[in-house]
């Protein structure tokens, strides 16, 4: 058994209750090295192409890498994947909290669901110990009382996964939520555990990780943590977390504000991260073996409300706020409270909630539709509302569930145009018509229009925000170190914010393993899991390629109103020139589509049947 | 001197658990630790750190005399030791952990480590 590792793959199958163990297969581990890895390939495997991803063949993994629960900052870290019933493409989702060491502990690097019950149930695993309970006690309850009741019956020391009633009702953005608020949010995974009829994951781990040199672990975990105590961002950060970009992202006009029209909300100080911690923010919450401490857990209360959230982070901060123009941050933690314990992706949900605010003032959708509530920006009860009609599928609520690509379809009116969303997924929180890298960023990355891959805001402004050259290369470079994190099982923020080098990692990830392997060797690994992601997308549809890299026609039709970016635009040239320098710069076609010289050159020859 | 606690300052990181049981046992183990951290959610959102404060109330319980405080710490002789477990019961504040790899219990021995590694300062030296 190669150290560093659970050691077993843990698969039940929900339509006749059958679990199986089966060792962490050696090969995979070599190849594909963890999370991220694992889940891609183990999809590739074992998917048919064009299966219904809330059918019984559909498949939901959850998966941690060689790193996570060991003495690394921030190892508390999972990756989850399926085919997303939002996209129909590649599906996964990165998630922190103590879920990721309880699964490792108990001796499993991945759990994979398959089949579907005939009724609601809930798993528990408590280390070797594994059996499926009748959930009929919380099926119809929120995550967060899930999460409560079932701690209570099981215990403390529990770690649970649960979904919401959107995750029951097959809303396609619902999430999987966590520890009281961590959510693995995107691509709709918590709609399959749903269609699984699966409330709850319960896990307890009590056995010990094997490493291959404590030691030597040691020494570098040690060093890993200095550089974070030490780093000068250190208490900025424990104070505010990611709330504290909300500020930064106004003033360089980056901020999406009443969906996706400006890159500067007005109110934004009132949903900074000072205001925050002034007005809502109880503790301080972190996930396991991270010193940053980036969860900010909250209080809010109002004649109207008195709820505690986890949170508001900055994506919800942009996509509930900016993008829904609430510029109270008591309801825009009330909403992501909402979005929590209904299961809804709090990105989706903002993006949505904002495009179909958008539809109602251009009279694209009525009162008609909505069930007679007027929809509009800044109104928080319109967005208190919307959020159960989606969760509910009440009204216009069952469209909307669906994603805002579909529900473009069904409005027509233009409205494609304004539904901000790449291959079916709703963008998050950055505006793009002053960053170029940004953008491309969301066009490229392997689930849809999301920040996780590749990050390049900084990028765009070094190098221009007004033109397409000097951006392929970038985007390239991080859609590979970024989701190497995702793949070791830790959290890339260390690496970001604290400037942890990517040596340390590598060193810690050979301590652990005892593998050898460069930081050269590990980026090309990475590099071959982003072209197997891009794989599994040509595989389920054939056609796939340059234009589901297109972003709506916002980005060259409409211009930003307001702020620092006012009249920021990027043309439909530049997107294009955009896409040309990637395609190169990644050895793809001019279509987009890996090329079999390139797929052989990785090592993915078994895949290059599938370009046909 | 004893190890203090700050419970407010407490983010529930558990690197305190994970050091404990890489200095104590070499192994990546935070349920070996000798010290719990334990969440109360959702409400009041906060946690509570299971620590020994030296209060000594484990002595005279200990069937066998094995417990004992050698120099700031408490100790438990494992050669005296039965593994009855009542001085876990006891212990008023849940400072004394066991784990089925060991027939007996484990007690913070003041080694330090955790208070190295807290990263927010919720576990300090105190006179």
């Amino acid at each position: 058994m190669i150290p560093g590792y659970g050691g077993s793959v843990l698969r039940i199958n929900l339509s006749d209750g059958k679990v199986t163990k089966e060792p962490t297969p050696e090969e995979m581990i070599r190849d594909y090295i963890g999370a991220r890895g694992f889940i891609i390939y183990t999809l590739y495997k074992e998917l048919t192409p064009g299966i219904d991803p809330l059918g019984p063949e559909a498949k939901f993994i959850t998966s941690t890498g060689p790193l996570t629960g060991l003495f690394v900052p921030s190892s508390g870290k999972i990756q989850s994947g399926g085919k997303s019933p939002l996209t129909g493409g590649y599906g996964e989702s990165n998630s922190g909290g103590h879920f990721p060491e309880e699964l490792k502990m108990a001796g499993y690097d991945m759990l994979i669901l398959e089949g579907q019950h005939d009724k609601p149930c809930y798993i528990v695993v408590d280390d070797d110990d594994v059996r499926i309970e009748d959930a009929k006690e919380i099926w119809g309850k929120g995550s967060i009382t899930t999460e409560e009741i079932l701690k209570k019956n099981l215990g403390e020391d529990f770690q649970i996964m649960t979904i919401g009633p959107a995750g029951e009702n097959l809303v396609k953005i619902a999430c999987i939520t966590h520890d009281f608020g961590r959510q693995a949010g995107r691509t709709g995974l918590g709609t399959i555990l749903g269609s699984k009829k699966v409330k709850a994951i319960c896990i307890r781990g009590t056995k010990t990780i094997p490493v291959h040199d404590v030691d030597g672990l040691m020494k570098v975990g040690k060093r890993m943590y200095q550089q974070c105590f030490t780093n000068a961002a250190f208490e900025l950060w424990q104070t505010y977390g990611t709330a504290a970009v909300t500020n930064w992202a106004n003033r360089i006009g980056s901020f999406p504000t009443r969906n996706f029209q400006s890159g500067y909300f007005e109110l934004f100080t009132n949903l900074s991260g000072p205001r925050m911690r002034e007005e809502i923010v109880v503790n301080n919450k972190a996930c396991f073996a991270c010193a940053m401490c980036c969860g900010k857990y909250s209080h809010t209360k109002t004649k109207d409300y008195d709820v505690y959230v986890e949170g508001p982070e900055y994506e919800t901060t942009a996509m509930i706020g900016g993008n829904c123009a609430l510029g109270n941050i008591k309801d825009v933690a009330y909403a992501n409270y909402l979005c929590d314990e209904y299961g809804i992706d709090t990105i989706s949900g903002g993006s949505i909630i904002g495009f179909a605010i958008e539809c109602f003032e251009k009279g694209i959708i009525t009162t008609k539709d909505t069930g007679g509530l007027e929809l509009k920006f800044g109104e928080a009860k319109c967005v208190f509302e919307m959020i159960k009609k989606i969760a509910l599928k009440e009204d216009i609520g069952a469209v909307l569930a669906e994603g805002s690509r579909h529900a473009a379809g069904i409005f027509g009116g233009g409205s494609e145009k304004f539904a901000m969303q790449v291959k079916g997924l709703e963008q998050s929180g950055y505006e793009t018509r002053r960053s170029p890298a940004m953008l491309l960023s969301y066009m490229t990355s392997d689930i849809g229009a999301h920040h996780r891959p590749s990050w390049a805001v900084t990028h765009d402004l070094q190098s221009g925000r007004d033109h397409a050259r000097d951006k392929a290369w970038k985007v390239k470079e991080l859609q590979h170190t970024r989701p190497l994190f995702d793949t070791l099982g830790v959290c890339r923020l260390p690496w970001i914010e604290m400037q942890v080098p990517v040596s340390d990692y590598c060193e810690a990830y050979r301590m652990a393993t005892g593998i050898e392997r460069t930081e050269e060797e590990l980026i090309t690994i990475s590099e071959k899991i982003w072209n197997l992601t891009r794989m599994f997308w040509i595989r389920e549809f054939p056609d796939f390629g340059r234009a589901d890299d297109i972003p709506p026609a916002r980005i060259w039709e409409d211009k930003l109103k307001g702020g620092p970016t006012d009249g920021g635009v990027l043309s439909r040239e530049i997107v294009d020139a955009l896409l040309d320098d990637y395609y190169k710069e990644r050895g793809w076609s001019k279509d987009g589509r890996p090329t079999p010289e390139k797929l052989k050159e990785l090592g993915l020859d078994w895949v290059i049947k599938d370009l046909t | 001197m004893i190890i203090g606690r700050d419970e407010s300052r407490c983010t529930g990181c558990k690197i305190c658990q994970l050091i404990c049981a890489l200095h104590h046992f070499k192994e990546h183990n935070p349920k070996k630790a000798a010290l719990g951290i334990t969440g109360e959610f959702p409400v009041p959102g906060k946690y509570k750190i299971s620590l020994c404060t030296q209060c000594e109330k484990c002595i005279p319980v200990c069937p066998t005399e094995a417990i004992s405080k050698q120099g700031d710490a408490i100790k438990i002789d494992p050669e005296k030791c039965t593994y009855c477990l009542i001085c876990v019961d006891e212990c008023p504040f849940n400072a004394i952990f066991v784990h089925r790899d060991f027939k007996v219990p484990f007690i913070c021995d003041l080694c330090g480590e955790c208070v190295e590694m807290c990263p927010t300062k919720a576990l300090y030296w105190e006179q």
